[in-house]
C-alpha cells in the first residue's frame, strides 16, 4: 500500500496516495466552495426577491434608468471571457503551454473590460444622484417612494459590487495562473489549478447571467 | 475515481458560446415585450438555460462524477429553500387572523 | 515515569520543536491542539461574562451593573460561547485530530486550508475581543434590527466583523471534512464501516457549508444598513426588520445542529466503547445525523413565532419542528439499546455520556414544548427558553465535549488523567449544571423574562439557587483544567488502547506518529468490532 514515503510534488502532495485522488479532491473542494458562494449570493438574491415583489412598480421604474444596452454588451464581454477561459483549460488538457497563457491573458483582459464598463456605469449613477445615501433622488418617482427606489439601488450596488469584488479576486487568480503557466508548471498530467480557476471564473459569470435580467430588465416594456 | 478525460472540441465550445450570445440577445429583446406577469418567468427561464449551458459545457458538469452533480443540485435546492420559504412568510401574512380573536 | 524506549519513539509532538513548527504546521493533530487551546480561552471568557450575569441576578435590583452594561454582558457571553467556543469546539478539536485517523488517512484533504481555518478563528476572535475591550456590544448575540442597525451605539460592526471572519473558519473546516470523507478513506473503509463520529462530523460539515454563508451575507447587509443606511431593514425606508430575523435564523437554527451533532457523534463512540458493544441500529444513527442536518434547515421560523411572521408560516414551521426531533430521539433510543446487555464500565467518559443522554433528553423534550406555537407565545423570551437551550448546549454539547476530551486524552497526549479526580469533577459538573439551569425552567414558566436584570422579589429564591449552581459548575469546569494539565507531566503513561476500543485511531501508538499510520490500513471489518480488539482494558469503576 502507498505510504508517506513518496516525495511530495505539486501533483502529488504527501496526504494523497495518487495524483488522480488529489485532482478529484481539489475539484470537489472547489465545487463545495462554489456552493458556499451560491448560498452567499443567494442571500442577496433572496432580499432582492422579497423587495421586488413588495414594490414591483418602483423597482421597474428604477431599473429602467439603467442602460440596458451597456448591460447587455457587458454580459457579452463576460460570456466571451468564459469562452476564452474554457479554451485555456482545453489547452492545458492538451499540454499547449503558449495557448494556455494566451487564453488566460485574453480572459483577464476581458475581465478588465467588464470592470471598466461597470466603473463607467457606477459613475453615471453617481452623476444622476442614484447612489443610496443623503443625496439620493430618483426623479421618476414620487417623494413618498424615494425609500423604495433607494432600496432598488442599494441592491443594485450591493449585488454588482459583490460581483465586481469576486471579479477582482478572479483577476488575481488569473495573474497567478499566467505566471505559473509561463513557468511551465502545467501539462496534460497536471493542470488542476487552471481547471479550478476556470470553475471559479465561470461561476462568477453565472452570477452575472442572473444579475443582468434581474437588475436591468424589469418590465422594460413599460418604458420602451 | 476520476470524472473526465474527455476533451471537448473547440467547435463544441464555440457553439455553446453562440447559444449563450443568442440567449442574451433574446432575453434583452423579450424584455421590451409586454408579457405581464410572465416577463420575469421568461427572463428567469432563459437565465437558467444559460446557467445550464455554462455549467454543463464550460464547467464540464456533463462529464463530471455523480457526486459533483449532486453537489450542484443540492446547492440549488438549498437556495430554493431559502428564497421560497422566506417568501412564503411574506406572501401569507393576513391569511389567518390573530389567534384567539 | 517515561521509559527510555518511549522517550526515543518519535511521534507528532516531538517530531519537531519550536514555535514556528506549531504556527506553520500542516499536521491536523497539531492544528486540533491549537484549536483546543483557542476555544478553551474563549470558553473561560464566555464563562467570565456568565459569572457576572449570575452575580447580578442574585438580587432583584439592578445593583451590580447598569442596564446598558447588563445588555453587554449577556451579548458578549452569547457571542463568545456560540461563535468562538461551541461552533468550533468538537469539530475543530476532536474532529480535526481524529477524523483523518478514523478513516485511515494521513491528514485532511487540504492541510494548509486547515491551518488557515485556525488563523481565521483566531483573527475573528481578536476582532470580537477588541470590541469587547473597547466597550462591548449590547444588542444580544442575535443582533436584531433595528436596534443593531439604527439605535445601538456600541461596537456592533467590530463584533460582527469578528463573527464574519470566524464564519469562514467554520466554512473551510466543513469543506475540508466533506472532501476528506469522500476522497481519503482507506481501502475497505466503506461509508457504512465509518465510525459514527465521522458520520456526525460529515453531517455537521454539510450544515457549515450550506448555512454559514447566509450568516456572512446577513452580516454584510447589517454593515451596509448600519453604515450607509440603505434601508434594507428600516421600515421608514420601506425595509422590513423581520427580514433580518429570517436571514439570521436561516443560519443560526442549523447552527445549533452544528453544535449538537458532533457531540452526538462523540456519545456514539463512548456508549459503544464503554458497553463493549456495537452501536445498536448503526444505519439508523448514521442516517439520523444526515436527517438532522437536512431537516434542521426547514424550521428556522420557530424563532420568529411572535415577530409578526405570518401565522400560517408559524404553523408550518411549528409542524416541521416536531419532525426534527424524531432523528434525535432515534439516537437516544439507539444509545439506550446499545447499553442493553452490554459490558458497561463507568469510566469518566461514560459518566459524561450518561449525563449527556439524560440532560439532552430533557433539553430536547423542552424543545418540543417551545416548538408548540401556542405554548411558545407564553414562554418566548423567558428563562424557559434559556433553560431549554442551556440543557442542550451545556448539558448536552459540553458534557459530550468533556467526555470526548477525557476519552481521547490518552491517545492525544500519551498520558492518562487521574480517574478519581475526573469522576469527581464529572459529578460536580452534573450537580452544578442541574442546580444552575433547572430553576430557570420554573423561572421562565412563571414569567421571568430573559435579558432582564431587574425582577420581582418573588423570583429571587430561584435566581439564588441558579447562581449557587453556577458557582458549583464553575468549580467543576476548573478542575479538569488543573488535572489535565497536571497529567501532561505526571499522569500515567498510556498505551495504544487503554479502553479496549475499536477504531483505527486506537491501533497506533499514543501519542500517534506524525503521519498517523506507518502503512495505509486496509479495513475488513465493520465499525465497533470488538472481537478483533487486543487492547489492554483498564479496570475502572
Amino acid at each position: 500500500m502507498a505510504d508517506h514515503a513518496h516525495v511530495e510534488t505539486l501533483a502529488l502532495r504527501e496526504q494523497f496516495d495518487t495524483a488522480a485522488q488529489q485532482k478529484d479532491a481539489s475539484t470537489l473542494g472547489m465545487w463545495i466552495f462554489l456552493i458556499t458562494e451560491i448560498m452567499f449570493f443567494g442571500g442577496m438574491f433572496m432580499v432582492y426577491t422579497v423587495y421586488r415583489s413588495a414594490y414591483p412598480d418602483v423597482f421597474a421604474i428604477a431599473s429602467s434608468t439603467l442602460n440596458v444596452y451597456i448591460g447587455a454588451a457587458n454580459t457579452v464581454v463576460l460570456l466571451c471571457s468564459s469562452l476564452t477561459m474554457v479554451l485555456a483549460v482545453r489547452a492545458a488538457q492538451l499540454g499547449q503551454k503558449k495557448a494556455i497563457v494566451t487564453f488566460i491573458v485574453l480572459t483577464l483582459i476581458l475581465g478588465f473590460v467588464f470592470l471598466g464598463v461597470k466603473a463607467y456605469e457606477w459613475n453615471e449613477k453617481f452623476q444622476e444622484h442614484h447612489i443610496p445615501g443623503l443625496s439620493f433622488h430618483l426623479e421618476e418617482v414620487a417623494p413618498g417612494l424615494q425609500g423604495q427606489a433607494q432600496l432598488f439601488f442599494s441592491l443594485y450596488f450591493a449585488m454588482t459590487g459583490l460581483h465586481a469584488l469576486h471579479m477582482v479576486i478572479g483577476a488575481g487568480i488569473m495573474f497567478v495562473l499566467i505566471r505559473h503557466a509561463m513557468q511551465g508548471r502545467y501539462n496534460a498530467e497536471y493542470y488542476t489549478p487552471v481547471d479550478v480557476g476556470g470553475l471559479y471564473w465561470h461561476f462568477v459569470d453565472i452570477i452575472w447571467i442572473f444579475l443582468f435580467p434581474l437588475l436591468y430588465l424589469i418590465d422594460r416594456h413599460l418604458k420602451g | 475515481m476520476t470524472g473526465h478525460h474527455h476533451i471537448d472540441s473547440v467547435k463544441t465550445y464555440v457553439f455553446v458560446f453562440l447559444a449563450l450570445i443568442f440567449a442574451t440577445v433574446a432575453t434583452t429583446a423579450v424584455a421590451f415585450v409586454d408579457l405581464g406577469r410572465f416577463s420575469v418567468v421568461v427572463a428567469l427561464a432563459i437565465a437558467v438555460c444559460k446557467m445550464l449551458l455554462v455549467a454543463l459545457f464550460f464547467m464540464h458538469v456533463r462529464h463530471s462524477t455523480a457526486l459533483t452533480k449532486l453537489v450542484l443540485i443540492g446547492a440549488l435546492l438549498w437556495l430554493a429553500i431559502l428564497i421560497l420559504v422566506t417568501l412564503s412568510d411574506f406572501a401569507s401574512r393576513g391569511w389567518i387572523g390573530t389567534l384567539g380573536r | 515515569m517515561i521509559t527510555a524506549a518511549a522517550q526515543e519513539r518519535e511521534h507528532y509532538l516531538n517530531a519537531s520543536y519550536g514555535l514556528k513548527s506549531w504556527l506553520l504546521t500542516k499536521d491536523h493533530k497539531r492544528i486540533g491542539l491549537l484549536y483546543l487551546m483557542t476555544v478553551t480561552l474563549f470558553f473561560f471568557l464566555g464563562g467570565a461574562f456568565a459569572t457576572l450575569i449570575r452575580i447580578e441576578l442574585l438580587t432583584p435590583q439592578g445593583d451590580l451593573v447598569s442596564s446598558d452594561t447588563y445588555n453587554k454582558l449577556f451579548t458578549m457571553h452569547g457571542v463568545a460561547m456560540v461563535f468562538f467556543f461551541l461552533i468550533p469546539s468538537i469539530p475543530a478539536t476532536l474532529g480535526n485530530f481524529f477524523l483523518p485517523m478514523m478513516i485511515g488517512a494521513r491528514d485532511l484533504a487540504f492541510p494548509r486550508i486547515n491551518l488557515l481555518s485556525w488563523y481565521l478563528l483566531v483573527i475573528g476572535g481578536l476582532f470580537s475581543l477588541a470590541a469587547m475591550l473597547a466597550g462591548g456590544v449590547d444588542t444580544g448575540w442575535t443582533f436584531y434590527t433595528p436596534l443593531s442597525t439604527s439605535y445601538s451605539n456600541t461596537w456592533v460592526i467590530l463584533t460582527a466583523l469578528g463573527i464574519f471572519i470566524a464564519g469562514f473558519s467554520s466554512i473551510l473546516t466543513g469543506l475540508n471534512f466533506i472532501v476528506t470523507v469522500h476522497r481519503m478513506r482507506a481501502p475497505g473503509m466503506t461509508w457504512f464501516r465509518l465510525p459514527l463520529f465521522v458520520w456526525a462530523n460529515y453531517a455537521t460539515s454539510l450544515i457549515q457549508v450550506l448555512g454559514t454563508p447566509v450568516l456572512a451575507v446577513t452580516i454584510v447587509l447589517l454593515f451596509c444598513e448600519r453604515v450607509f443606511h440603505i434601508g434594507i431593514f428600516d421600515p421608514k425606508l420601506g425595509g422590513d426588520p423581520v427580514l433580518f430575523q429570517h436571514m439570521f435564523w436561516f443560519y443560526s437554527h442549523p447552527a445549533v445542529y452544528i453544535m449538537i451533532l458532533p457531540a452526538m457523534g462523540v456519545i456514539s463512540e463512548l456508549v459503544s466503547t464503554f458497553s463493549r458493544k456495537p452501536v445498536f441500529g448503526y444505519g439508523f444513527v448514521a442516517f439520523s445525523s444526515v436527517a438532522i442536518a437536512v431537516l434542521g434547515f426547514l424550521v428556522w421560523g420557530h424563532h420568529l413565532f411572535v415577530s409578526t411572521q405570518s401565522v400560517y408560516a408559524g404553523m408550518v414551521f411549528s409542524f416541521l419542528s416536531y419532525f426534527v426531533a424524531i432523528p434525535s430521539a432515534i439516537k437516544v433510543f439507539n444509545w439506550t439499546a446499545t447499553l442493553y446487555k452490554g459490558s458497561i464500565s463507568f469510566a469518566t467518559p461514560m459518566l459524561y455520556a450518561f449525563g449527556f443522554i439524560g440532560l439532552f433528553t430533557i433539553g430536547g423534550l423542552t424543545g418540543l414544548f417551545v416548538a408548540c406555537l401556542g405554548f411558545d407565545v407564553h414562554v418566548h423570551d423567558t428563562y424557559f427558553v434559556v433553560a431549554h437551550f442551556h440543557y442542550i448546549m451545556v448539558g448536552g454539547t459540553i458534557m459530550a465535549y468533556l467526555g470526548g476530551i477525557h476519552y481521547w486524552w490518552p491517545k492525544m497526549t500519551g498520558r492518562m488523567y487521574p480517574e478519581g479526580w475526573a469522576k469527581l469533577s464529572a459529578l460536580v459538573i452534573f450537580l452544578g449544571f442541574n442546580l444552575t439551569f433547572f430553576p430557570q425552567f420554573i423561572l421562565g414558566y412563571v414569567g421571568m423574562p430573559r435579558r432582564y436584570h431587574v425582577y420581582p422579589e418573588e423570583f429571587q429564591v430561584l435566581h439564588v439557587l441558579s447562581t449557587a449552581g453556577a458557582s458549583v459548575l464553575a468549580v467543576g469546569y476548573l478542575m479538569p483544567m488543573v488535572y489535565l494539565i497536571w497529567s501532561l507531566r505526571y499522569g500515567a503513561v498510556a498505551g495504544a488502547n487503554p479502553w479496549g476500543a475499536s477504531g483505527l485511531e486506537w491501533q497506533v501508538s499514543s501519542p500517534p506518529p506524525k503521519h498517523n499510520f506507518e502503512e495505509t490500513p486496509v479495513v475488513t471489518t465493520d465499525a465497533y468490532d470488538y472481537s478483533k480488539v487486543m487492547g489492554e482494558v483498564i479496570e475502572v469503576g
